[in-house]
């Protein structure tokens, strides 16, 4: 199951908060410069699964494996150099800058008393440029709006210059036009540096048009994993979610879900 | 360091040149501050031929009472700034202080109690009341830190609370000795509580020196994870700060600071709180930055507030730092928008 393609894996992962249990036994692979997403309903494990993952967590039992090592023997600073980490909430009350919020990515690979050099400064501009913040450089990351502080918590992290990213529901508080626009990035940074992301997404619309691996959590366990036409339908969904809905295929050919509402608009007028 | 951050550091420097000149001009016996410029200076290898026509009893009011007790100001007011500037990173929250920790408190009760056991009077010309100050002080820390740990971590709130109950307690045991104590000694307590830099000298400069610089520049060493921690510890954690170990280190290096100047002039108030403040909204909230001008900018707030209590007639400094300090916090909390509670 696990082979050496594999540059992060989780193997009989048994994890969880004061003694309760949150992961009972998870195992999961991702391959160098996949695009994975992590979905399931509420409290089904996708975020503990993902903290497991950073190493925030300590695992009651099983083991987290990041390019061939245990994740326990690398330092803090290892880790960071390797897997940057976009939380669900960022930002800071302290006003530091766009590029100074950016620049911290580098902290991992600066010495103690190393001061940022041109080097440094040009990896921060061009993860700016990426997430399109040239703009807002010097504006304070309290001023910021969602939308822009998130796409400053991912240049921050592309600036961090690891070949993992991974990311906690980052568009949960966004608008649509925003969701769309992390993801885009998201993927062009897949596709153009070669980086593995594995994301964390309640919005399964989004996870099966741009991730190209899905992997289910249900209470804990994965159930299904595979590309996101065979995971997203109607029975799986019904399952897990214990939602009825239809999945047609969308514009892009992703698997499109739709809720059935039950009581339709139409059905109202005719009463 | 950019062209704001130049000035605002020029500025504090000229204030602390201005803050020497007048601190050493200040006091019972009338000398000007070009006189007492001059004999300071004269002390310098090779600038001797500047030393003015002076008594040997001027010289010595301003090397053996005056200067003493202007560098003892500059280094308390350095050393709690510092200290506040590490325990708002600590506590992500620009209204931390170093009392928080219970430093002040501890630091009442070992004073208290030595002062209380008669332990005032000079063994050798050395007074144990800024030792057992210093000690009540790190103890209590220690405590509230090792009360605060949870599965190897130690999160900011539990730490936030445990000062304030532990600091709630050492001051009821030092209020308990205070009454069941003997009354002659009551006001000595009391005056130490309000801080006061008066009859101090060089041995009271010598025991604070090696904590204020040194630790000082130790936290300096931990600029960018201090940055980093203002974050919040998961976000820091990510960004490759062993955070456990380092919040250890800054909080024994933000006690050591703290508890070194509590210790020899009793508890001063809102240095620690208003300084990195003030300064962060003059320069930004980077500790490569804020750190040395908090250093700057606490010792001349100090000293000037020295010699405020100086003129008033000797008043206890804390009583000037908080009639000045508190109402100067309230307007900030007013004005600063970006702190929504």
């Amino acid at each position: 199951m696990v082979n050496q393609h594999q540059i992060l894996t989780a193997e009989e992962v048994v994890c969880g908060y004061d003694g309760r249990y949150v992961l009972h036994g998870v195992t999961i692979g991702v391959a160098r410069g996949e695009f994975v997403g992590l979905i399931g309903p509420n409290g089904s494990g996708k975020s503990t699964l993902l903290r497991a993952l950073t190493g925030i967590l300590p695992l009651s039992a099983g083991v987290v494996v990041l390019a061939g090592q245990p994740l326990g023997s690398y330092s803090r600073r290892q880790i960071a150099q390797r897997v940057a980490v976009v939380p669900q909430v960022s930002g800071s009350l302290f006003s530091f800058t766009v590029e100074d919020y950016v620049l911290m990515g580098r902290t991992p690979h600066l010495g103690r008393l190393q001061a940022q050099g041109p080097d440094d400064l040009h990896v921060a501009w061009q993860a700016m440029e990426l997430a399109d913040l040239t703009d807002l450089a010097s504006r304070p990351v309290t001023e910021l709006s969602g939308g822009e502080l998130q796409r400053a918590t991912l240049a921050r992290a592309f600036a961090q210059q690891t070949e993992i990213l991974l990311l906690d529901e980052p568009t949960a508080f966004l608008d649509i036009n925003h969701q769309h626009e992390i993801f885009e990035l998201l993927t062009r940074f897949n596709q153009n540096e070669q980086k593995t992301i594995i994301c964390v997404s309640h919005d399964l619309n989004l996870a099966a048009q741009y991730c190209q691996r899905l992997i289910v959590l249900r209470e804990g366990r994965v159930h299904t994993e595979g590309p996101p036409p065979a995971v997203v339908t109607a029975q799986m969904i019904a399952q897990v979610y214990h939602a009825e809905v239809q999945v047609d295929t969308g514009p892009g050919g992703a698997p499109r879900v739709s809720l059935i509402p039950e009581i339709s608009a139409t059905e109202d007028e005719q009463i | 360091m950019s062209r704001h951050q130049t000035l605002v550091t020029a500025g504090l420097v000229l204030l602390l040149i201005a803050t020497v000149a007048i601190s050493l001009a200040t006091g019972p016996s009338a000398l000007s501050p070009q006189k007492a410029m001059r004999i300071l200076v004269s002390r310098v290898p090779g600038l001797s031929s500047l030393a003015p026509p002076a008594t040997a009893a001027e010289q010595s009011i301003i090397l053996d009472i005056r200067l003493p007790r202007l560098i003892l100001a500059l280094l308390v007011g350095a050393a709690l700034a510092v200290a506040g500037t590490v325990m708002q990173s600590f506590f992500q929250n620009p209204m931390a202080a170093p009392s928080i920790l219970g430093v002040s408190a501890g630091a009442t009760l070992g004073a208290t109690a030595a002062i209380m056991l008669g332990l005032n009077i000079g063994i050798w010309g050395f007074s144990p009341v800024p030792v057992c100050a210093f000690i009540g002080a790190l103890a209590v820390s220690a405590a509230v830190y090792l009360l605060s740990r949870r599965g190897g971590r130690t999160p900011v709130t539990l730490l936030l609370l445990t000062g304030i109950a532990l600091g709630s307690l050492a001051s009821a045991i030092s209020s308990f000795i205070l009454i069941r104590g003997q009354q002659g000694n009551l006001h000595l307590v009391i005056i130490w509580m309000m801080g006061s830099l008066a009859n101090r000298s060089w041995p009271e400069v010598q025991m604070i020196l090696p904590y204020a610089m040194g630790a000082s520049v130790i936290v300096y060493f931990y600029a960018r994870e201090l940055d980093v921690l203002l974050m919040g510890d998961e976000q820091a954690y990510y960004l490759g700060v062993p955070v456990e170990r380092v919040k250890l280190i800054l909080l024994t290096l933000a006690s050591l600071l703290a508890a070194a100047a509590v210790a020899v002039t009793g508890a001063i108030g809102f240095i620690g709180l208003i300084v990195p403040h003030l300064i962060r909204l003059l320069v930004g909230p980077q500790h490569r930055i804020l750190l040395p001008l908090c250093f700057l900018g606490g010792g001349v707030i100090l000293g000037l507030a020295d010699i405020a209590a100086n003129m008033a007639g000797e008043i206890p400094i804390g009583i000037v730092t908080s009639i000045i300090g508190a109402p100067f916090f309230l307007y900030l909390l007013h004005r600063a928008r970006e702190y929504e509670f």
